[in-house]
């Protein structure tokens, strides 16, 4: 077993822009979360129209790339304004059977072959993302990097484009949860009602923490979509939001920096599992267990670790325990 | 550390390994799953480069059609093929030569035949290459175009069907979350298992079906028990909230669905059962289907009587409308949920049985449709037993009755944009009482 390849593999993960998607979702989901008490359990619905907006954007209307990401992110608040009217005055538990249903039902009508044309039905769109690659500044036929961790000119920008979106996603959120508007958020996570006899419409509080929270996610669809160059319905499952909600779980849901850290240490572990795992099958350890069934095994340690951190330390890695009450 | 952490450790502990020994039991028991059957992203992947393969993908307008029966004739063999979910079917054959591979006509989806009818039977020629593929394109049906009153009374029929079964399903969930509050989402997983289950007894040991119910359905209690003694119970003394135990569900179905898949492998488990067909007017239907019918039916009656009739229904109903209270008057509150969780398994179980023996199944299968069982508890008022039955006749009849109108890959949408819909208009559910809106 080679611990330097696996760990390199796991180094690898830890930068690539996928981890940034997931990084974005997880600021989103702090903001829905972790500041307002909101279950929502549809975020990979909002990734999916970022990603979808902007690629029916470029593909059916033929916009530029930047009126495109706007088209998204205009079609992400009006996604949460649906989402929210009708379940953000109900009990929390309905907001969360709501969302989850809200994101299955848009993944049906992504796949769907009625819409085909403009949504490419099951097999997704491709072939948009010329016009980002063409943005890039960086000269191609450079090796960036050392060692094992060299990259192409398009893996470094698009990584540098999307941990700078992940740096200025993080000082917004700070600054926003510090401004008194995100005091109300918080006095609304801690108590509804004592903030409703402060005379502030909680309605709409939460109506727009839902659709800041979704914009990130949004964001974050993009760059999973630019980096793969194409955007399917199943990449954005139930699953996607669970992952989600397990990193920002194990950062601390109500922190500025939970949601970086809980991803990077949450894909951290699962790559060096998985690569562990892999190892001990080629040295015959394992025989029972087939190469798909090693990769399977990555969902049941995602499964656990939710379970055992909500049970055990709800809080996260960074959270105070007081920060994290879970019942709105 | 303190007693009740190390209680609470202990309990999980146990609840873990109980799980791990029933895998570990079933494991050995069933060799050939784990070998023989890959996951479905690459149903080629478990078959050697020397094997001789028959396969396909079966498509109706690009749509994939499951659940497809091929059959396999020629040089001795014979057998039959299923389509997955992603419309893909493969068989291997052991010699070479010429196969006859006709698509079962009545396996197709209702209003679909083959584009070309007379060619409802290919040939497959191996004696030269190791892998034939066939296509079967898939079009309107041109046997026979029915007129819309018809097509409704088979859809109602259908409709019926589905929501009798759905109910059987939701009762358990709304008794779960009436008595204790738990949004339950792994209770999906409880009839995964208990169709998987119905698949290993009646479909791989041939054990008669009556016996296969009882076994499975004992198994799912006895899985509601383990699930209620090892985790939720140590939550509830520890006082954990409803919102935390709802995620606790969540990353408990991934663990039990992932492990499923582990087990019993990605496809579609076919589950032989009596698919002779039966004519009732227009609707063309299966002993199956009645018998399903006929046992739901029978099943929702025996849950009306046990919660208005029996001691222990009526405490149930008790601890629903309000735990302490109930408490104060004498009424032992972690018996009746102890009960209701075994109750819950094997109705659920029950569910499964009645599902896998009409639509197959596979790993997913309960997390496919533990959505619509939630739109049908949610619909019909959460925590009521009778709600949840009238809820899910209502997803069932919204989900069959949808396909007239709108394309068939749609109509899941359909049901839980009504969800929605009910929510937003009368969140409390069609006979649910104001007050549990909160």
């Amino acid at each position: 077993m080679d611990f330097g390849a696996i760990l390199t593999l796991a180094v690898k993960e830890l930068i690539s822009p996928i981890t940034v998607t997931y990084v974005l979702c997880a600021i989103g989901l702090s903001v829905h979360f972790g500041y307002t008490g909101l279950l929502n359990f549809g975020q990979a619905a909002f990734a999916a129209i970022g990603g979808y907006g902007m690629a029916i954007g470029i593909l059916t209307f033929g916009w530029p790339i930047w009126i495109s990401a706007i088209f998204a992110l205009f079609c992400s608040t009006i996604f949460a304004l649906i989402l929210g009217i009708p379940t953000l005055r109900l009990r929390a538990d309905y907001l969360a059977i709501v969302t989850i249903a809200a994101s299955e039902i848009f993944r049906y009508f992504m796949t769907t072959i009625g819409f085909a044309k403009v949504t490419g039905g099951s097999n997704g769109l491709s072939q948009f993302g010329g016009e980002f690659w063409k943005l890039n500044p960086l000269p191609a036929d450079v090796e960036y990097g050392f060692g094992p961790f060299t990259y192409r000119n398009d893996q470094i920008f698009i990584m540098l484009v999307g941990w700078v979106l992940v740096a200025i996603c993080a000082v917004l959120v700070w600054l926003l949860m510090r401004s008194p508007w995100g005091r109300v958020l918080r006095g609304i996570r801690e108590d509804e009602d004592a903030v409703r006899s402060l005379g502030k419409n909680v309605f709409v509080y939460k109506l727009q923490a839902l659709i800041f929270g979704g914009i990130f996610a949004s964001i974050g669809g993009m760059i999973f979509v630019l980096n793969l160059s194409n955007v399917q319905p199943q990449s954005w499952g139930t699953t996607f939001t669970f992952m989600i909600w397990t990193v920002l779980l194990l950062g601390g849901a109500a922190t500025v920096l939970g949601p970086v850290v809980g991803t990077l240490v949450f894909f951290f572990i699962l790559s060096l599992t998985q690569g562990i795992l892999g190892g001990l099958k080629d040295i015959g350890v394992l025989p029972f267990l087939s190469d798909p069934q090693i990769g399977q095994i990555r969902f049941i340690l995602i499964g656990l670790a939710l379970m055992l951190l909500v049970i055990f330390r709800p809080q996260g890695i960074f959270g105070n325990k007081r920060e994290l009450q879970f019942n709105a | 550390m303190d007693i009740r952490l190390a209680n609470r450790a202990r309990g999980l502990a146990i609840f873990f390994g109980t799980l791990v020994t029933l895998f570990a039991m079933l494991l050995p028991a069933l060799p050939s799953f784990a070998a023989s059957e890959s996951p479905s992203p690459a149903p080629s992947a478990s078959y050697s480069k020397d094997s001789l393969l028959i396969r396909g993908t079966i498509t109706n307008e690009k749509v994939p059609v499951a659940g497809v029966k091929l059959h396999i004739t020629g040089n001795g063999f014979d057998g039959i093929a299923t389509s997955g979910e992603d419309g893909k079917w493969i068989i291997e054959v052991q010699k070479k030569g010429v196969y006859d591979v006709e698509v079962m006509l009545d396996s197709l989806p209702k209003g679909v035949g083959l584009q070309d009818p007379t060619k409802n039977i290919r040939q497959a020629d191996l004696s030269v290459v190791n892998v034939a593929g066939l296509l079967f394109p898939l079009g309107k049906d041109t046997r026979v175009i029915q007129p819309f009153g018809e097509q409704l009374v088979i859809r109602i029929w259908s409709g019926l069907n589905l929501g009798l079964l759905l109910a059987v399903a939701a009762i358990g969930i709304s008794l779960i979350f009436g008595t204790t509050g738990l949004t339950n989402f792994a209770h999906g997983e409880m009839l995964t298992i208990g169709a998987l289950l119905t698949w290993v007894f009646y479909t791989n040991m041939n054990l008669p079906i009556l016996i296969v119910a009882v076994i499975v359905m004992a198994l799912g209690g006895a899985f509601g028990y383990v699930q209620d003694a090892g985790l939720w119970k140590p939550l509830r003394k520890k006082r954990i909230g409803l919102n935390q135990m709802m995620i606790v569900s969540i990353g408990f179905s991934i663990v039990a669905r992932y492990v499923l898949l582990i087990i019993f492998g990605g496809e579609t488990k076919v589950i032989s059962g009596e698919f002779q067909s039966i004519q009732l007017g227009p609707i063309n239907t299966t002993v199956n289907s009645v018998v399903s019918m006929g046992v739901s039916l029978v099943t929702l009656a025996a849950i009306a009587l046990f919660l208005t009739r029996t001691r222990i229904g009526k405490a149930t109903r008790a601890v629903s409308d309000n735990a302490a209270l109930a408490a104060s008057t004498g009424i032992d509150v972690e018996r009746i949920i102890r009960i209701v969780w075994v109750v819950a398994g094997a109705l659920t179980a029950l569910a499964g049985i009645l599902y896998g023996l009409q639509f197959q199944a596979n790993w997913m299968t309960g997390f496919q449709i533990l959505l619509l069982l939630f739109a049908a508890v949610t619909l019909g008022g959460l925590g009521t037993a009778l709600g949840a039955t009238v809820g899910a006749l209502i997803i069932g009849f919204v989900v069959e009755l949808s396909v007239l109108f709108i394309p068939a890959d749609l109509k899941y949408a359909a049901s839980l944009i009504i969800l929605v819909l009910v929510l937003l208009f009368r969140p409390q559910g069609v006979l649910g009482k104001k007050q549990r809106i909160g």
